[in-house]
């Protein structure tokens, strides 16, 4: 090994940032999962009957289903007797009123985290909706954002107040038959958010929120719900970060977007879940079903993506362009090292006429790791004059590692564009030198080279999260070069 | 005042060796030309001296400034003051000039214990240093040479130089690849950064580039030694001969003054 390569190892050696542990008793069902722990989790909620009949309708048809395995991710059997499948921070006679009456201790977790929860979030202008373990505790602006008729609250909530919503919307775009960790989610998710645009509104701000795992062999399942109607916009920020621990943990989620005649969403994640550490012991499974419906005509949805966490990705936001001249674009950026395994992409599926669809992916590997792109292009019949850009490049850093990709494409349409384009490279000996000659020192070389080499979807970060996606990039990336 | 000194050095790389044996002395504020044929080692030198990784050094040393600069990290030495034009300026996709340039520059003054620019002096330091190689604003917002021709990369090198103002400059073959308008804007470039606090040592294999920056000392190196030591005439007679009466030339007694 050479010096150049065992410093940057040392680099990559950084401690988890996000690592420690807050001490809250918390009210868990026991591990294992069958009906009773459904029908249980539904009275926990105080849910209506036609949630609980939802939740059994996923649960028995998950019964029947088969993990899916066509993944490039290996990883030994997940004993889902083993997890448990509730878990809340103890309450306080109602619930918090205010902040001052949520767990101090709990504040000091997201304080530490960063979330800008008090204050500050009024000077950031972020409205966060914290997700801790199953249950929100806190759900800021939301009377701000009221007056404009936006619902923006946990979507435990919005099953109580906007049932018909919930009818009409929930599972519209990710049923719950839909794949294995779908119909899991929707027997059994506790809680996550839901927004809802109505006509002709432009959210005057983000809308964030801050999921974190920390309860230990308790599985995540949150669960979003995003609908803009006509003539709206909002931009969504999600958050991920979980504590250290020993065992691996499984995060399951579903999150929908449905956008309406000339609506917009976009929708950015910075996922920083624990990885595992260097021998690939621990972090986080991350299998994540997300999918936007471009209902209406004139319709777009944008998904950008930062995944530098989890042992385990399994992930491909997708958009299904049914409305005439619709757009979905996705911007990604994934990041593997150590034993981390990502499996991930996207799926656009073109229906409307004129639709168009971009998916630029920036894949980057170090240490032992292994990155893959896997994305399904798909003309229907219809889509007359459909159109897709599709960019995938890979960044290798050292020799250990590796990167895949599964461009799938189908097109039954004549009239149809598609482009891809790939490319695989390396940061080159030439790239680190000559930085160095110029004075930079080997951490900022990577860090910027890097950073280069993401732009294209960084860029498309809202600027708050794009200079936290930017630092997360220098923290993580910074692998052993070869 | 010495800047560099070159004493006996060996280098090999794959477990050959390159350079057998040079000595060098340059002193601040003295252009010195090294000329050789291919395969003498000129690359091996400006790569050895500013701390490319591969070579071993089997003997000698370097003293810059009085410092052991085989010592350092590249990029130490490279705040210490020592620049490299490069031969092959590298692409890096993605990345500004600007944003390299303001890095590189903010590394260099941090070594020497100054603050930060903010962006606006940058930009106005950065704007008065263009003018001197010809180059358009628009190549601050270009990715890192990527897309440059060869004569707008190489200018890109005099401007780096420019805006470090190093004490030791090594120009690797600037002037190769470029064409008649380009060098002499690279030259004129090269030429108004001399001075006599600051080192220029030119390393080219034509004598055309010497008819733009004029050196004090011109130095032919062959089989890894330097055979012969002369001034700006040498450099004449080699164009006119060629590089092969110098092969079996005897090492020369003494340096240049």
């Amino acid at each position: 090994m050479n010096d150049q390569t065992q410093q940057l190892e040392a680099i990559t050696q950084k401690e988890y940032k996000a690592g420690f542990y807050t001490d809250i008793e918390s009210d868990s069902l026991p591990p294992g999962l069958n009906e009773d722990v459904v029908r249980q989790i539904s009275k926990i909620k105080g849910e209506p009957e036609f949630m609980l009949e939802w939740r059994l309708k996923a649960y028995r048809h998950w019964l029947t289903m088969d993990t899916p395995e066509w993944a490039h991710v290996h990883y030994p059997e997940i004993d889902y007797q083993a997890v448990s499948y509730y878990s809340a921070p103890k309450k306080k006679t109602d619930g918090p009123k205010s902040l001052d009456e949520v767990d101090p201790e709990l504040l000091r977790t997201y304080e530490k985290l960063g979330v800008p929860l008090d204050e500050r979030a009024r000077l950031a202008g972020v409205a966060v909706d914290a997700v801790f373990d199953s249950v929100s505790v806190s759900n800021t602006f939301k009377d701000k954002l009221a007056e404009q008729g936006i619902l923006f609250m946990p979507i435990s909530e919005a099953i109580h107040e906007h049932p018909e919503l919930i009818k009409k919307y929930l599972g519209s775009v990710v049923p719950q038959k839909d794949n294995y960790y779908a119909a899991l989610n929707s027997a059994v998710f506790t809680d996550g958010s839901f927004v809802y645009i109505p006509k002709g509104v432009r959210c005057p701000m983000e809308l964030s929120t801050y999921f974190r795992i920390n309860a230990a062999n308790t599985g995540q399942f949150e669960r979003t719900l995003i609908i803009a109607d006509d003539d709206s916009y909002v931009s969504y920020l999600e958050g991920c970060t979980a504590p250290m621990r020993d065992e691996n943990q499984l995060h399951a989620a579903v999150v929908e977007l449905v956008a309406m005649d000339r609506a917009e969403i976009k929708y950015s994640t910075v996922q920083n879940w624990y990885p595992g550490d260097e021998n690939g012991k621990g972090g986080i499974y991350n299998f994540v079903t997300k999918r936007a419906a471009c209902r209406g005509v004139s319709s777009k949805v944008s998904w950008t993506q930062v995944e530098t966490g989890s042992a385990i990705t399994w992930k491909y936001p997708s958009v299904v362009l049914q409305g005439d001249n619709s757009i979905g674009e996705f911007y990604s950026v994934a990041v593997t090292n150590n034993m981390q395994q990502a499996d991930t992409g996207t799926k656009m599926i073109h229906l409307g006429k004129n639709t168009s669809s971009t998916i630029i992916s920036k894949g980057i590997s170090a240490g032992r790791s292994s990155n893959a792109y896997r994305g399904l292009v798909r003309i229907g019949p219809n889509a007359e004059n459909a159109r897709n850009y599709t960019e995938c490049d890979s960044l290798l850093m050292g020799d250990k590692c590796a990167a895949h990709t599964f461009p799938y494409i189908e097109v039954k349409n004549p009239t149809a564009q598609v482009e891809h384009e790939a490319s695989t490279s390396k940061i080159s000996e030439d790239q680190l030198f000559y930085c160095k000659q110029r004075g930079l020192d080997v951490e900022d070389a990577v860090s910027m080279i890097v950073n280069g080499f993401c732009k294209q979807v960084i860029r498309e970060l809202p600027m708050e999260f794009a200079v936290e996606a930017q630092n997360l990039l220098g923290l993580s990336l910074e692998g052993s070069v070869g | 005042m010495k800047m560099l000194e070159i004493k006996n050095l060996h280098a090999k790389i794959d477990g050959k060796e390159i350079l057998r044996g040079i000595n060098l002395t340059v002193n601040a504020g003295e252009v010195h030309a090294i000329m050789g044929p291919n395969g003498a080692g000129k690359s091996t030198l400006s790569n050895v001296l500013t701390g490319r990784e591969g070579y071993e050094i089997t003997q000698g040393e370097v003293i810059y400034k009085g410092e052991n600069l085989l010592e350092l990290e590249p990029e130490e030495r490279a705040r210490r003051g020592v620049f490299l034009a490069f031969q092959y300026p590298v692409e890096i996709p993605g990345v500004s000039n600007i944003y390299l340039l303001k890095a590189a520059l903010n590394a260099v003054r941090k070594h020497q214990g100054l603050e930060e620019l903010d962006a606006i002096d940058f930009l106005t330091l950065v704007r008065s240093k263009m003018q001197l190689v010809k180059m358009d604003e628009q190549f601050l917002h270009r990715s890192v040479n990527e897309g440059f021709s060869g004569g707008e990369k190489k200018r890109n090198e005099i401007l780096q130089m420019a805006l470090l103002e190093p004490e030791l400059a090594i120009l690797d073959e600037t002037d190769s690849g470029l064409d008649i308008d380009a060098l002499r804007t690279v030259s004129e470039g090269v030429n108004a950064l001399r001075n006599s606090d600051r080192s220029i040592v030119m390393i080219t294999h034509y004598q055309r580039l010497l008819d733009y920056i004029v050196p004090d000392y011109v130095h032919v190196l062959s089989e890894g030694r330097i055979v012969k030591s002369g001034d700006k005439e040498l450099a004449k007679e080699l164009e006119k001969s060629g590089y092969s009466w110098v092969h079996d030339a005897p090492e020369p007694e003494g340096q240049p003054a």
